[in-house]
């Protein structure tokens, strides 16, 4: 029963999160109230037992990438641009048949602690764990499948998160230009430009007095 | 943010204990939750703090973004190269029974050096992203990532 009341608590405050992140235009705000998303949801996780993907919600979702959201909000802007509000009819449409087919998808999947949901009668996960700590010894079953069982699978983890930071890298990089100029002093003028600026002239003034005696 | 007394004192005294935590969850991943994937971010989240109170450019001083880059690829090859060894050692990828003269010691050292792996990786990952998103706000009028 108190279990339930806190699922309940948790899962109002989220719903309340999700619509006041929709409402406000303050992006600082809005920032903020995902990042409170992602610790109730955490939360919820650790309610069902799910201790390591908790870990992972609250490290990730509401730590790194809020502060990924406030660095992208330094660079832009913080307050979203006020547009007429009006109802169209079109997306409305499309948005609630889609949410409406989304909840009826889940209407298959087994409840929440279900003894015959498949995870739980799969022989496979009776495997794991019965037989984990003879082959692969750790206490934490979640890190002998992740580790090890499922190594290969983690290295692809590990590739994907390698590959993505290339590709970020590759695309906002281009840091080895500016890299040495202290922004801070020259208060945001790229100093090398107007170096090359004055020596291009110099250059043009030189060419012009050897051109014309 | 450097010169609010409050902010620069709490911070130097939660960092050590943030970069310890994600050490803690880095090796202690066998026993209790967490792994390389949750340590890598909490430790990042401690450098991030460091940043955001003294400075990018102090805190580029120790994390170099061409060190960072490297120790990206340290990761994963780190992580290949545990399946590589185990191969040499006559096993298949990426399996520890033969990396020890037990299968235990062997699958424990296998989680460690893989988990490391990841860990490495992340840490990197997350710390150059963020240096990225604050470094491209010093161009304009940036409130994060201000020396003062």
């Amino acid at each position: 029963m108190m279990l339930e009341l806190i699922d309940i608590v948790l899962f109002a405050f989220l719903v309340l999160t999700a619509a006041a992140i929709v409402r406000l235009r303050d992006l600082f705000a809005a920032a903020m109230m995902a990042s409170l998303f992602s610790l109730i949801s955490a939360c919820l996780f650790m309610v069902m037992d799910a201790v390591d993907v908790a870990f992972t919600e609250a490290a990730v979702g509401a730590g790194i990438s809020t502060m990924l959201m406030l660095a992208t909000l330094a660079i832009t802007k913080r307050v979203e641009k006020a547009r007429a509000r009006r109802v169209r009819v079109g997306p409305l449409i499309l948005v609630t048949v889609t949410g409406a087919m989304l909840i009826y998808g889940t209407l298959d999947m087994p409840y929440f602690g279900d003894p015959n949901a498949p995870v739980q009668t799969y022989t496979l996960a009776q495997r794991f764990l019965k037989l984990s700590p003879d082959e692969v010894g750790p206490p934490n079953i979640v890190t002998s499948v992740l580790a090890s069982y499922r190594g290969y699978d983690t290295f692809g983890e590990a590739t994907v998160v390698f590959a993505a930071a290339v590709g970020v890298l590759l695309l906002l990089g281009g840091r080895r230009r500016d890299q040495e100029v202290d922004w801070d002093m020259t208060m945001g003028v790229d100093l090398r430009q107007v170096q090359e600026q004055i020596t291009r002239r110099e250059q043009d003034e030189q060419e012009e007095a050897e051109a014309e005696p | 943010m450097k010169h609010n007394d409050i902010l620069r004192v709490s911070a130097k005294s939660l960092i050590p204990f943030i970069l310890m935590f994600g050490l803690y969850v880095q090796f202690h991943g066998d026993y209790g939750p967490g792994g390389g994937f949750q340590a890598g971010v909490i430790f990042a989240a401690g450098v991030v703090l460091y940043t955001l109170i003294f400075g990018l450019r102090s805190a580029r001083r120790v994390y170099q973004p061409r060190t960072l880059e490297a120790w990206i690829c340290i990761g994963v090859l780190l992580y290949g190269s545990v399946g590589v060894v185990s191969m040499l050692l006559g096993g298949n990828f990426l399996d520890y029974n033969v990396l020890a003269h037990d299968q235990l010691h062997g699958q424990h050292w296998g989680i460690l050096v893989v988990e490391l792996g990841v860990g490495i990786t992340v840490t990197a990952v997350m710390i150059s992203l963020f240096f990225l998103f604050a470094g491209r706000g010093v161009r304009g009028p940036s409130r994060l990532s201000h020396d003062d």
